[in-house]
This record gives structure tokens, C-alpha cells and sequence, in this order.
């Protein structure tokens, strides 16, 4: 999922201090997973601005609703029918959402309600790490499943460097050494050999490197 | 403020603290009336959004009361809702209500003293401390605080 945390309750409030009436829209999946901006976190946040603001004397009403998604235009649509009277829109959704929200409201002004930060999987019930960097080029198939990319500070693609100590990588204690892991794995699946199988350097046209990127599905696209 | 009697709103799991209330109440032992409570089935259920609604609609503090540590009925609600509490305490230090306001205690249901005595404290804590910092903005004659004194 993608994971996002609140950001400070200052930021917010100045955001929506001009404001009298705000939407405050949140999204059913990867920030509901992490408890950061699904419906329970929605009212938790117009509560707690509203309570803010009612201290300098400003009364704010806050409309709140939670979308399925905000990364698809069809869900935007719901929020034509709340968006009458509105001033402003807070979006408690990742980045996409954001967006596609200010893309679909351009004469108000929308803000971001959380930082989006990485895509990432549980480790367990409220850790989550990072995963994936959306490299373009999932190179999975050949380092056991375990990504170097995403998980090794320097991204190094053929073993670990000499920062590596004890399966731990030398920025911190509580990061695992990824080669380390991808080692112990191979061992498990008695595929050792393969760590012998040198990974070319990456073409990063793929990824960021190559700007903006965009997939166009011909059947599907109209 | 003077003659100000705050209202506390008090989450009591079924199995000991709301048994502790009524141990309290068959003793006849006193507690102040500003303490309203409600019973949840574990104090693990409490959500933080119950508590910082509590504080919106009026309240001027607010506590959860579970079991003893190790001894919830439903295994480690009472932990959950532990952390929950000061997740919640450090929001409420970012709005400006003030986490001093909100608590966690634990009792067993034999407690009826401790239950009393919680209440009475808890009172004069948030007495001392004065009315939530939006009182004056929900006013006395509005109806959400009227919820809550009614």
C-alpha cells in the first residue's frame, strides 16, 4: 500500500484558518490501512480542528466524507453533490488523490492532509517499512524475492558493501542489511548459486529517471 | 471560574470498572456527580474518536477505566486501550484541550472504594485545571452541553 502519515495539527490548522466551510474528504483503501486518512481518522481530524479553532474563537463547520478511492474520477464525481458552499477541500488521501481532487475542483483550493511517504507492506499490526520503489523493472525474479532496490541504502545490485555488519546495514541498527536477507534466502531455497549471477547495472529510464511516467492500454483506452 | 463543576466523562469496561461503580453504589460510598459513566463491554473498545467527541460535545475531562494489568476479560484489551489513551493525549496537546485532561485507570471489579475514590480525584484534577478551553465557545446554553448535564 501506499502509506502516508498525518502531518502536524499546525500546518492544518493554518491551511483552513481562512475557511468557514471545508470538505474534508478521506479514502477508503491504503491510508485507511494505515490508519492515517480512512473515516475514523476523518472525523478524528475535523473534531480536533474544529476544537483548535473554536480556541481563537473562529467557528469552522466541516463537512466529512470518505471515497472509496480518490485515484479514479468516477469516485471525485460523489463529491460534486458536498461541494456547494464549500471554500476549501482537505484531502486526507495520498498525493494521487490530492491531485485528483484539485484537478476536478480547480476554483477551489485543495490541501493535503497527510505525507505520503513510500510503498510499503505490514510487518505487523501497525509497522509498516518499505517495499517497492516503483523501479519500472521488478528484478524479484532473480534476488529471491527480496528487493535490493527498495531495501539497500545504496541500491547496490550485487552484494552487500562493507557497511554490512552482523545483517545489519550501517546507517542503523534497525535497518536489515537486504543482502544479507536476499542470502539467508537463497540458502533456503538452496539457490546459492545464484548469488554468483552478477545483475548488470540498472537502466533507470524505467523508473524516476526518465520523468513523469504514463501506461497507455490501447484496448482500453478510448 | 468559580462554582465551576466540570463534567468528566468516565468509559468503564463492564467486567471491572463498571463493577466497581456498582460496588461503590451498593457500599454507599460517595463520589461526585460530575462523573457521568459509560459502559463499554471491554475498555479496549473505547476509539480514540469516542474520546475526542467527549471532549467536543462538552466534556471539561474524560477517563478510561479498565481492568487490572493482566487481568482483562478479554486478554489485553486494557493494554490496547492503554496506548490508545496516550496516542489520544498527544493529539489533544496539539488541538490545545490539553492531555492532562484525559487518563487511564485501572481497578477490579471488587474495588468499589477505588472507583470512588478515582472519581473524586479525577474531579478536583479537572476542577483545578478549569473548564475545557472551548467552553466558551459551546457556551453553557448550548445544546451539546446540555447533552452531557441533562
Amino acid at each position: 500500500m501506499i502509506t502516508a502519515e498525518r502531518k502536524p495539527l499546525e500546518e492544518l490548522i493554518e491551511y483552513v484558518r481562512p475557511f468557514k466551510r471545508i470538505l474534508l474528504v478521506g479514502c477508503n483503501e491504503c491510508v485507511t490501512v494505515c490508519s492515517a486518512g480512512g473515516r475514523k481518522e476523518v472525523g478524528l481530524l475535523a473534531s480536533g480542528l474544529k476544537m483548535a479553532l473554536m480556541q481563537s474563537g473562529r467557528n469552522i463547520e466541516i463537512r466529512e466524507h470518505t471515497l472509496e478511492r480518490q485515484c479514479d474520477p468516477e469516485y471525485i464525481d460523489e463529491l460534486v453533490s458536498m461541494i456547494d458552499g464549500v471554500d476549501a477541500v482537505m484531502s486526507m488521501a495520498c498525493g494521487c488523490g490530492v491531485q485528483e481532487i484539485s484537478r476536478r475542483f480547480k476554483d477551489r483550493p485543495v490541501f493535503p492532509a497527510v505525507n505520503t511517504k513510500f510503498m510499503g507492506a505490514s510487518e505487523r499490526q501497525g509497522v509498516w517499512a518499505e517495499r517497492c520503489q516503483g523501479c519500472g523493472n521488478c528484478l524479484l525474479g532473480v534476488t529471491g524475492g527480496i528487493c535490493p532496490i527498495a531495501r539497500c541504502s545504496k541500491r547496490l545490485m550485487n552484494g552487500p558493501c562493507g557497511g554490512s555488519v552482523a545483517g545489519k546495514c550501517e546507517i542503523s541498527q534497525d535497518v536489515d542489511c537486504v543482502w544479507q536477507l536476499i542470502w539467508d534466502r537463497f540458502k533456503e531455497l538452496g539457490l546459492e548459486e545464484n548469488y554468483l549471477n552478477i545483475i548488470p547495472a540498472k537502466d533507470w529510464r524505467s523508473a524516476t529517471g526518465g520523468g513523469p511516467r504514463k501506461i497507455i492500454r490501447e484496448d482500453l483506452a478510448a | 471560574m468559580e462554582n465551576f463543576e466540570p463534567t468528566i466523562v468516565a468509559f468503564c469496561c463492564h467486567y471491572c470498572a463498571y463493577t466497581a461503580a456498582d460496588m461503590a453504589g451498593s457500599q454507599r460510598l460517595t463520589y461526585p456527580a460530575n462523573v457521568k459513566i459509560i459502559r463499554v463491554p471491554c475498555s479496549g473498545k473505547v476509539d480514540a474518536l469516542h474520546i475526542v467527541k467527549a471532549f467536543e460535545k462538552g466534556a471539561d475531562g474524560v477517563y478510561v477505566a479498565g481492568c487490572l494489568d493482566g487481568d482483562c476479560h478479554f486478554k489485553n484489551g486494557n493494554n490496547r486501550a492503554s496506548r490508545r489513551v496516550e496516542y489520544v493525549q498527544k493529539y489533544l496537546d496539539e488541538i490545545g484541550i490539553g492531555g492532562e485532561r484525559l487518563e487511564m485507570v485501572n481497578m477490579s471489579a471488587g474495588m468499589g472504594y477505588r472507583f470512588a475514590q478515582i472519581a473524586t480525584e479525577i474531579t478536583e484534577k479537572i476542577r483545578k485545571l478549569g473548564p475545557s478551553p472551548i467552553h466558551s465557545m459551546i457556551g453553557a446554553s448550548c445544546p451539546a452541553n446540555s447533552d452531557l448535564t441533562a
